[in-house]
């Protein structure tokens, strides 16, 4: 039997068991780091769609991750005032319900990756990078000059939003709605990899030329895969601002672009279940690093080194060999 | 806005941009040459300021600390070409932005353990400081205006060093086709490592000569990394030429931003909303520029077909 499913199933369970564990033994703080741990692989997974099937190296993912960020803070921020978010030409009231602000998130950062995706794709390689690189700088700038809503300090909600029938507040069933999230972005995303478009994608990231020559334009590919992508990312955003109950320019930053990228290469890139793996990691080299050393960066950026360097496959094509790459 | 402001701020614009292109040289010529993205110049450009400031404080003197900064920097960049950059030339450019990340985590975390998370100080020595009278009765920060004409001495020499000298045929050859030099016998790595300690030296200088302006501490050459991209990017990747033109319009379009635009929305707006709408459009500003030129030159203004 292969391996890798195997793996991916055991993270699964664990993800599943280690937080029930925490949350019998009263360590509200354990099932916290797992929450965060998934939305990290949320946002990881949404990137991956665009860069590990789609072979479009997006530096700018933050983008879409503090837009949802923003989304749901500034709903609740006009919720908790009573103020209305846009009163012409038609009133939009803040909400607190959780379906609304991941709807709109979703659809926001969808949009956002179109118009960002339109205009990037019209370059490659590290022109590519280096544009989705600047859009999202952009949008941290204009966040920090965007005094309505805190600029540079961020903006804080006293309580996390409401989902019908749930205690969020409560850590385990904030976990429950983030594992169930995540479990569905999976199943979408490997969905979408069997079906004829994910296949295609995956055959335009190859060779593009083949591609053309069988009447399917790269192009019109590249951008749902990056708007698909985006609207993922965007939701971890959401869930991200919901756990911490503040948004701030942080979310922005081009930091949040690479830790996200590096979920997805500790991982293993293009494996559906490689950014689940890369942020596990990340969160318990974080834990384990951090208490051991506050400079527990360097050990992260030797392990990075490492991975980049000696093992190309990411965490779950070490254990799993490299079988998958000829699927 | 007075025409003498205008001028001050074109100058300051001025003394950014060659500051960038000695930032934007390096990881423009890195590009050419080898093909290699470098996220860690901005390290260089940090471990080149705090060079300066040990050793002026050590020492006293200005001169020696921009030395210092000059080899400090240019050793450091050897050290990681042999070690660790060399293994990445024939990568795809995913692989070089994580293992040069890492390299920042890396390298940032160890000088914060070496040197603190306080800022250090270098201060302008006494004979750059004041101020000096320019024609049109403008007066100019003296150190700034240094900074200008080193800026631009530097340039000259690299645009001299590229277009009139072997090593600069050298590389101007290996940006056309490596495996042909290294045929001709050249020794392929050897020029490889030079160019990269050259592209460090030049970093750690511009992290000396700004850290006397601002503050050195850890993290300062991000900021800075970012808007040498931009600058390479809009230049286009691996033209020299265009790292020059694109670095003073980055610089221009950044400080001219910063002081017109604000005043350009008070003409017809409240002053709180010109402040704050003037402030956010200038920050953004360059990155509006950068992908202006995308948009109509998809690579860059001196960008090859």
């Amino acid at each position: 039997m292969r391996k890798e499913p195997v793996l991916n199933m055991a993270l699964l369970i664990a993800l599943l068991a280690f937080p029930l564990w925490a949350w019998a033994a009263d360590e509200p703080f354990l099932i916290t780091l797992t929450t965060r741990a998934v939305i990290f692989a949320i946002a990881g997974v949404g990137l991956n769609f665009a860069l590990g099937f789609g072979g479009l190296v997006s530096f700018g993912h933050a983008a879409f991750f503090g837009l949802g960020g923003y989304v749901m803070g500034v709903l609740a921020f006009h919720a908790q005032t009573y103020t209305p978010v846009l009163d012409w030409p038609f009133v939009i009231n803040g909400t607190k319900s959780m379906p609304i602000v991941w709807m709109v998130a979703i659809a926001l950062s969808g949009a956002l990756a179109v118009a960002i995706g339109a205009l990037s794709l019209r370059t490659s390689g590290v022109y590519f990078i280096m544009i989705t690189l600047a859009f999202a700088q952009m949008l941290y700038y204009f966040t920090i000059s965007w005094s309505t809503y805190g600029g540079e300090d961020g903006l804080s909600i006293y309580v996390r939003n409401d989902f019908p029938g749930l205690n969020t507040m409560d850590p385990i069933q904030y976990y429950a709605i983030c594992y169930v999230l995540l479990l569905i972005v999976l199943g979408l995303v490997y969905a979408i990899s069997k079906s004829a478009f994910g296949l295609a994608l995956g055959a335009s990231r190859q060779n593009e030329d083949r591609i053309q020559a069988v009447g399917q334009g790269p192009f019109g590919l590249y951008l749902t895969a990056f708007a698909i992508s985006g609207a993922i990312t965007g939701l971890a955003g959401v869930l991200h601002a919901d756990l911490n109950r503040f948004v701030s320019p942080t979310m922005f930053s081009w930091h949040t672009s690479g830790e996200i990228m590096i979920f997805v290469i500790l991982g293993g890139v293009g494996r559906v279940f490689g950014p689940v793996a890369g942020a596990v990691l990340f969160i318990v080299l974080e834990h384990t690093l951090g208490g051991l050393s506050e400079f527990w960066h360097i050990y992260l950026g030797a392990m990075l080194l490492g991975v980049v360097l000696f093992a190309r496959g990411g965490l779950i094509g070490l254990i799993a060999g490299r079988e998958v790459a000829h699927d | 806005m007075s025409l003498l402001l205008f001028i001050e701020q074109t100058l300051n614009g001025l003394q950014f941009g060659v500051m960038l292109f000695l930032m934007a040289a390096g990881l423009t010529l890195v590009f050419g040459v080898m093909g290699l993205i470098n996220l860690a110049h901005g390290s260089l450009y940090m471990v080149g300021a705090f060079a300066a400031a040990a050793v002026a404080a050590a020492t006293g003197s200005f001169l020696l600390a921009l030395v210092a900064s000059f080899v400090c920097a240019a050793f450091a960049g050897i050290l990681i070409e042999f070690f660790i950059i060399r293994r990445l030339y024939d990568r795809d450019h995913l692989d070089q932005v994580l293992a040069t990340f890492a390299l920042i985590l890396i390298f940032s975390e160890g000088t914060r353990w070496v040197f603190g998370s306080f800022p250090l100080f270098l201060d302008t020595p006494e004979w750059l400081s004041g101020t000096v009278m320019l024609p049109f009765g403008i007066e100019y920060s003296l150190y700034r205006l240094a900074i200008i004409l080193v800026g631009l001495i530097v340039a000259a020499g690299l645009f001299w060093m590229i277009a009139r000298t072997r090593v600069g045929i050298r590389i101007r050859a290996g940006e056309n086709d490596r495996e042909m030099i290294a045929v001709l016998g050249v020794n392929i790595s050897l020029l490889y490592t030079f160019v990269f300690a050259l592209g460090a030296a030049l970093a750690g200088l511009a992290g000396a000569l700004i850290g006397a302006i601002q503050s050195v501490q850890v993290g300062m050459g991000e900021p800075v990394l970012i808007l040498a991209f931009v600058v390479v990017v809009i230049g286009g990747i691996g033209s020299i030429s265009g790292a020059f033109v694109g670095a003073i319009l980055v610089g221009l379009t950044d400080t001219l931003g910063r002081t017109m635009l604000p005043v350009f929305f008070g003409l017809f707006l409240e002053p709180s909303a010109a402040t704050s709408l003037g402030a956010s459009l200038s920050s953004m500003s360059i990155y509006l520029l950068m992908i202006g030129v995308l948009l109509f030159r998809p690579k860059g203004l001196f960008g090859g077909a």
